[in-house]
């Protein structure tokens, strides 16, 4: 496709989400504002992943795409062939031999390698944002380090359900500094945030863009009698059987049948391909 | 009842706020001592709630200084720089709002509310926040059971009354506050000034009142600032200057309230 320039981007344009890449690296969790683009795509479908992802792409890459975990769902599929059209790079399903891995909503279930990159699609960067409406005051907050209201949005949590519900985009606390919302991922994703590879976090309409370089300390918000606790649903997938992964709950009929299947359906395969075999599976 | 009874707490020097050519307040000078509860009475426009502003840091006075008592001298709190300044108005000071939903986070329960001000200095365990919080319920005469409802299912009274536990749940020294009773029915505002009154005798507190209520001052106030246009008219005892006004327009005030 030459009527495109390399993964659709201009030059310009990807050196400037470049040079805010690496001030996010530089201060982990701080989010960097960046000149959002246009992209072929509404707001909500991962615009900022996109653009971080045709940022450090290189023709060498092999590219994989996520959603909920998944190689096959629309999101990911059509993300995926609009860099095999506007960039030519390798694509694959495979965690191990992906070089970019672009996510919405999950971390893979394989422990990433140094060498990879991972970039999550992030809707609202601000993990204040529903605490406070006024951006200039959260920015301030950021900048004094006042992140008092974080655990009252726990503390409503804990009056309200008596546990912390919040069960996805659960807040961190970067390297003892910032407080930041590390994408609507499971909270049972949240151990993983420190780990060999770069993170990379795009939120292309609220035009910010933050990182983790690779084993940044990551710690989950809580209190001392309440805990953080990386929940999972209790059972083991129906397909590979594995039991240490993230499941999706299906809904098979409507007489209450059900069953639970790993959400990283990658994982889930290459497990099946090895032998193992869930409640439901049939062995291969 | 105080260590450092040595000096004021709160000592203001020829401050000044000019909206454009027009004058906010100027040539105000006070000393607060510990303990003491300062009125402040005037017409609206007068420039009260200028000053109060001025004084709790809400507003950038154009001159004068704020100095403030932090334990190692007198600091001017207009040139504090900024994260000082704003960690003592959430924990040595507090600013009680004449409506009481500029005050509060109104769609966090009352516990989340009285917590906040802990929480954001440093209290990591939930229980003994949410102890606190339901202490400080009953001590606003607020029942326990409505400790995880939210301020809008509240009635103004109740609202007030919750605003001041969240100000004073981490002992303020210094409260500040803006009409407290304004907008309530007057049954609730005597409930109030009374719940106030014992809170300010009890925790010692220094507090500085504007008002357009002489009732008030005369309930709460040991001294009182009289304000027209800006200026300072009139200053002195609470009982002094409302029995035996000196000022043309302190007479005036006094002589406008309705005697029931």
């Amino acid at each position: 496709m030459s009527a495109y320039n390399f993964a659709y981007l201009d030059e310009q344009t990807k050196r400037m989400i470049r040079r805010a890449l690496l001030k996010a690296l530089a201060v982990p969790g701080y989010q960097v504002p960046f000149a959002s683009r246009e992209m072929p795509m509404p707001y909500g479908w991962g615009t900022g992943g996109v653009q971080v992802s045709a940022a450090v792409l290189v023709p060498e890459d092999v590219l994989k795409v996520i959603d909920q975990g998944a190689d096959d769902t629309t999101n990911a599929v059509s993300i995926r062939r609009f860099f095999q059209k506007v960039a030519g790079v390798a694509v694959s399903e495979a965690t191990a031999q992906a070089t970019v891995i672009q996510t919405r909503h999950r971390i893979p279930e394989r422990a990433l390698e140094e060498g990879q990159i991972l970039v999550y699609q992030v809707p609202i960067p601000e993990p204040l944002r529903f605490l406070e409406p006024s951006e200039i005051e959260t920015r301030k907050m950021h900048a004094l380090e006042e992140y008092g209201l974080m655990h009252v949005k726990l503390y409503e949590d804990i009056s309200r359900h008596g546990e912390i519900a919040t069960s996805y985009a659960y807040p961190v606390k970067v390297e003892g500094r910032y407080v930041m919302d590390p994408s609507p991922i499971p909270k049972f994703d949240n151990p993983k945030l420190s780990m060999a590879a770069i993170q990379l976090f795009g939120a292309g309409r609220e035009q910010r863009i933050y990182a983790l370089p690779p084993w940044t300390e990551v710690v989950s918000l809580d209190f001392e009698d309440y805990p953080f606790e990386a929940a999972r649903a209790p059972h083991a997938c129906d397909l590979c059987g594995a039991g240490d992964s993230y499941l999706d709950e299906v809904i098979t009929d409507d007489a209450g049948g059900r069953m639970f299947v790993c959400s990283d359906t990658d994982f889930c395969g290459e497990r099946r391909a090895a032998g193992h075999v869930g409640r439901l599976g049939e062995s291969a | 009842m105080r260590d450092r009874t040595e000096g004021p707490l709160l000592r203001v020097e020829g401050l000044e706020k000019r909206y454009g050519a027009r004058l906010g307040c100027g040539g105000v000078s006070f000393d607060l001592w510990p303990g003491e509860v300062m009125g402040i009475v005037g017409e609206s426009g007068s420039g009260k709630t200028t000053l109060l502003n001025c004084l709790a840091g809400q507003l950038a006075p154009d001159g004068g200084r704020v100095l403030y008592d932090m334990g190692e001298g007198m600091v001017d709190t207009v040139t504090l720089d900024e994260p000082a300044r704003r960690r003592l108005k959430r924990s040595d000071w507090a600013f009680v709002h004449q409506h009481a939903h500029e005050g509060l986070r109104m769609n966090v329960s009352a516990g989340g509310n009285v917590g906040e001000r802990l929480m954001g200095m440093g209290a990591r365990r939930y229980g003994a926040i949410r102890a606190q919080a339901v202490d400080w319920l009953g001590r606003v005469e607020i029942a326990a059971d409505r400790v995880d409802d939210r301020p809008s299912a509240f009635s103004g009274g109740m609202r007030q009354r919750l605003q001041i536990a969240r100000n004073l749940v981490t002992g303020p020294r210094l409260v500040f506050m803006d009409e407290p009773t304004g907008g309530l029915d007057v049954s609730v505002q005597a409930r109030l000034l009374d719940l106030l009154r014992g809170l300010v005798r009890e925790m010692g507190l220094s507090a500085i009142i504007v008002t357009h209520d002489l009732a008030v001052v005369r309930l709460l106030a040991d001294r009182l600032m009289v304000m027209q246009g800006g200026r300072v008219v009139e200053a002195g005892l609470t009982d002094q200057v409302l029995d035996d006004p000196q000022h043309g327009y302190t007479q005036l005030l006094v002589s406008s309230v309705l005697q029931v």
